[in-house]
């Protein structure tokens, strides 16, 4: 029996990895670049060949059946009903095909969950609606978000022809650089609701729980772009937070490593949009109203519009309006504790670490004077520094 | 005082039906109420299906073109919460309500205010539910399955969601309790258990499952509600809790409730497939401890949601191998259905059809049910469309499917009129080519990755969401068909026999077609 399915399998690998279903890329699972993503597949493929044979074999006897034994072909009903012996077979049979089935995919998943000598360990943390990764080796760490021409396009309403995207809503500004053949552990976790990382091609899906850390691996053979999703559902922007894995050679890595910084914030890691150098993160110096403004309303794009909206309104009865908000209006302290702090119990989460104190400052600053919002005064980078 | 019975009894015999709305109100009638849960059920059906439409069409092309992303989110939550507990569950305890008191020559269910009261319960329960689409921050959006922290970051929708699944469980609880004791109690002299017909034996295992669940998800949203409005921590790992927790509990609940939703099916089907085939049963015992095994695994497989939450290596283990022996007891049922049809002598009537249809495609369902339950697999599978594709094609052509098939297969029985054989079989023929263009697709985007409950998504799977968004409307608007067939069998049509099909067995069969208001009040005899 064990024989036959491993022949099975032999065959279902050749039939479909190498040649004939892999043209079928948009309608069959992915191999993969990873051992563990290639043994997934031919499990997926050998338990599909088998659920096949048992499927055409059912459904053979059945049409059979209702082609032969129709009254108007002048079928007889017979009148045999039970037999212990036929009851016997039908339930030992599949018992056998499962046990053998059971066994190398038992195998798979003793291996799926070894991560034990990893090379390089990144920490995964799920936000809404975005990914931080932190490699504990070398304190590389940054934000990686969906890319902001994908955002613009993907507003209801953008008029934007989404199809002139090659990889809709698969791009991020910051995409994961991974080292091909290393062992990389990941260590997922959230910091607000129940997220799940996925990329396909490395068979890794695991989810991100607040307050837990969850561990997995994989060796990636082949250098590359990969591609995936967030799994769980985590909220309105669910369906827009990518992941993108830039599988690179090792040099290409170490120098990729050693060029950053080690601590970086999401204004820093977003320099496409904001222009950041150190001088213009001295959190010392005064600003001007201008600056602060200026600096403000890309950070605000990045950190706020998903929930707040680009136009500041909210979302009535899910996310409360910057225009005209209270909070934002009145008491600068009130203020940047919603921020710095968070909400307890809602969709608000502390940004003490997810913007430095510039760019805290500019954000508090611009809500306060955007929308038809006029309080006039401004938040220095200072003030934000001293709650550290 | 036997003289005061008899009278008494004399005048049962002439009580028909209240007349005027209050009829519908006060009745204590079981046939009565199996019709008020039938016709909700019609109702509710329509509703969520308005509201996957709304989905498809959002799906349609890739880039959002009509709603919000929170509103989708709500639609695909509301959508699951209005066919499960609006649609399909009333559906199956309307025909228990009709057909059970019936089929062991009983005269009615054993609790009939309980049973008036676990309808009514309904109405509002649902209204709670819906209501939340029109307040501000609209419905639930974070799926039905109300995974903490997520659902609890909601406006106060998630207080009406907890009240309206507490008014449904207590009516499903209640609704249970009065078919577990009515088939204890209520069976003709000589019906015994294991004279029952099978859609007896799947009700009453079904209802025990309730009983055992719905409080267990009740617990489950309540502390959702204290989390809420309370400050408890149950699911917050901030104040020592676990999010993981409330999947254990959810889940512990979901797994039999997947299968309260698809026993009283099978009973459905074993009841008309012997009926055309003209050929009893095969292997009724058999079927009866396939059930039995079924609800028993039932219990211990409800990790098998969670692959990716990062259990234990030796629980996923469990798991995995407590899903895969499901298989078993569930192919027995199909090897016997096809058996009741081998040698038999088979006619096509749209009951019948919708039953093969069953089997047919809830047998893929189950085959890629068994594909889910290889662990290193399911965690590429886990939350994708394949998933959708699997569960729909157990729900839709399976539950939906059979209760499709009772009500042709009943209806004649119910209002005494033939339905339109040749309008019921077009329904059939075109709700089975659509449901296919519409759900085989999900497959193949799942497998090539994407994930379920997204507004939106890559070019890659555009072709063929825009195959099963036509296949959603075309059986969508196909179900108008039912309705007209219903509607035009209520009316009238050829006067239907007692027997109504020449191949039928059973007490049901034995009544006048329509089914006089009271049957069976002295019981009749058992063969």
């Amino acid at each position: 029996m064990l024989f036959v399915l491993r022949w099975l399998g032999v065959v279902s690998a050749a039939l479909a990895g190498q040649n004939a279903f892999a043209a079928l890329g948009d309608v069959n699972m992915t191999v993969g670049v990873t051992p563990i993503s290639q043994e997934v597949y031919g499990l997926h493929m050998l338990i599909f060949w088998i659920c096949c044979v048992i499927g055409a074999l059912v459904f053979a006897v059945m049409f059979y059946s209702i082609f032969k034994h129709r009254k108007s072909k002048g079928a007889k009903a017979a009148d045999f009903h039970e037999s212990t012996m036929v009851e016997i077979v039908w339930t030992a049979v599949p018992l056998i095909i499962l046990v053998a089935m059971a066994i190398p995919a038992a195998r798979t998943l003793i291996a799926m969950e070894d991560t034990s000598n990893a090379d390089v360990t990144v920490k995964v943390t799920g936000y809404q609606w975005k990914w931080h990764y932190e490699y504990l080796d070398s304190g590389v760490s940054f934000f990686s978000s969906l890319d902001a021409e994908h955002a613009a396009a993907r507003q209801v309403g953008s008029g934007v022809d989404v199809s002139q995207f090659e990889h809709y809503l698969k791009e991020v500004d910051n995409p994961l650089v991974l080292p091909v053949g290393k062992k990389v552990r990941f260590l997922h976790t959230a910091s607000d609701v129940i997220h799940s990382w996925w990329v396909p091609d490395l068979a890794v899906k695991k989810d991100a729980i607040p307050g837990f850390i969850n561990e997995n691996w994989a060796l990636i053979e082949q250098e590359g772009v990969y591609r995936g999703k967030c799994a769980e559902l985590c909220g309105r922007d669910h369906g827009f937070m990518p992941i993108v894995v830039n599988a690179v050679s090792e040099e290409e890595f170490d120098a990729w490593i050693a060029e950053r910084a080690p601590v970086e914030t999401m204004a820093d890691a977003g320099a496409q949009t904001v222009a950041a150098t150190t001088e213009d993160d001295d959190a010392d110096r005064e600003w001007a109203l201008e600056e602060l403004m200026a600096r403000g309303e890309p950070v605000y794009a990045a950190a706020c519009a998903a929930c707040h909206q680009a136009n500041g309104q909210g979302v009535p009865g899910a996310f409360p309006a910057i225009a005209g908000s209270a909070v934002v209006t009145g008491p600068v302290d009130a203020h940047i504790k919603t921020v710095y702090v968070g909400v307890a119990g809602s969709a608000m989460g502390s940004f003490a670490n997810q913007l430095n104190d510039v760019d805290m400052a500019a954000v508090l600053t611009y809500q306060r004077n955007a929308f038809g919002n006029t309080v006039g005064d401004t938040i220095q980078p200072a003030a934000i520094k001293a709650l550290r | 005082m036997s003289t005061a019975t008899a009278e008494h009894h004399d005048h049962d015999d002439h009580h028909g039906p209240a007349k005027g709305w209050t009829r519908w109100l006060y009745t204590t009638n079981h046939k009565d109420i199996g019709t008020l849960y039938l016709l909700f059920s019609l109702v509710m059906f329509f509703i969520g299906g308005g509201m996957a439409l709304i989905i498809r069409a959002e799906l349609f092309q890739p880039g959002l073109q009509m709603v919000d992303p929170l509103f989708f989110n709500s639609m695909t939550t509301m959508h699951a919460l209005v066919m499960i507990f609006g649609v399909v569950m009333p559906a199956f305890v309307g025909l228990a309500n009709w057909m059970i008191p019936m089929m062991i020559g009983g005269p009615d269910m054993a609790l009939p205010r309980l049973n008036n009261w676990s309808f009514w319960i309904m109405p509002f329960a649902f209204l709670l539910l819906l209501s939340t689409l029109f307040m501000e921050g609209g419905g639930p959006a974070g799926g039905w399955t109300l995974y903490a922290p997520l659902s609890l970051q909601g406006g106060d929708n998630l207080a009406f969601v907890i009240f309206a699944i507490h008014f449904m469980g207590i009516s499903s609880v209640m609704g249970s309790i009065n078919i577990v004791a009515t088939i204890f109690n209520m069976r003709a002299p000589g019906m015994t258990l294991m004279k029952m017909p099978l859609f007896v034996w799947t009700w009453l295992i079904t209802a025990y499952l309730l009983i055992a669940v719905i409080p267990v998800l009740a617990g489950a949203v309540t502390m959702l509600l204290t989390d809420r409005y309370f400050g408890t921590s149950f699911f917050s790992a901030a104040g020592g809790g676990d999010p993981v927790m409330f999947q254990h509990i959810f889940w512990f609940f979901g797994h039999p409730e997947v299968y309260i939703l698809i026993l009283p099916a099978f009973g459905i089907i074993s009841s008309i497939i012997p009926t055309f085939a003209r050929k009893p049963l095969f292997g009724y015992a058999s079927m009866v401890y396939a059930t039995a095994s079924i609800a028993f695994l039932s219990f211990i497989v409800w990790a098998h949601h969670m692959f990716t939450v990062g259990m234990p290596l030796a629980g996923e283990m469990f798991f995995m191998f407590a899903t895969m022996m499901i298989s078993v007891p569930t192919g027995v049922k199909v090897f016997n259905w096809i058996a009741t049809m081998w040698r038999g002598s088979m006619t096509f009537e749209t009951p019948m059809l919708f039953a093969i249809g069953f089997l047919v495609m809830f047998t893929i369902g189950g085959l890629s049910g068994l594909m889910l339950a290889i662990t290193p697999a399911d965690i590429q599978y886990h939350d994708t469309y394949f998933v959708v594709a699997h569960f729909h094609y157990v729900l839709v052509p399976g539950a939906i499917y059979s209760i499709m098939a009772a009500t042709y297969y009943w209806m004649p029985k119910w209002t005494g009129n033939m339905y339109d054989e040749k309008w019921g079989k077009i329904h059939f023929w075109v709700s089975t080519v659509f449901l296919n263009v519409l759900f085989f697709p999900m497959h193949f985007v799942g497998l090539a990755g994407m994930p379920r409950r997204i507004p939106d998504y890559s070019m890659q799977f555009a072709d063929w969401n825009a195959v099963a968004t036509i296949g959603a409307f075309g059986f969508g608007f196909s179900q108008l068909i039912f309705v007209y067939v219903v509607l035009k069998c209520m009316k009238g049509g050829e006067k239907a026999t007692t027997e109504v099909w020449e191949g039928a067995d059973g007490l049901e069969w034995t009544v006048p077609s329509p089914a006089p208001y009271h049957t069976f009040e002295t019981p009749p005899p058992i063969r």
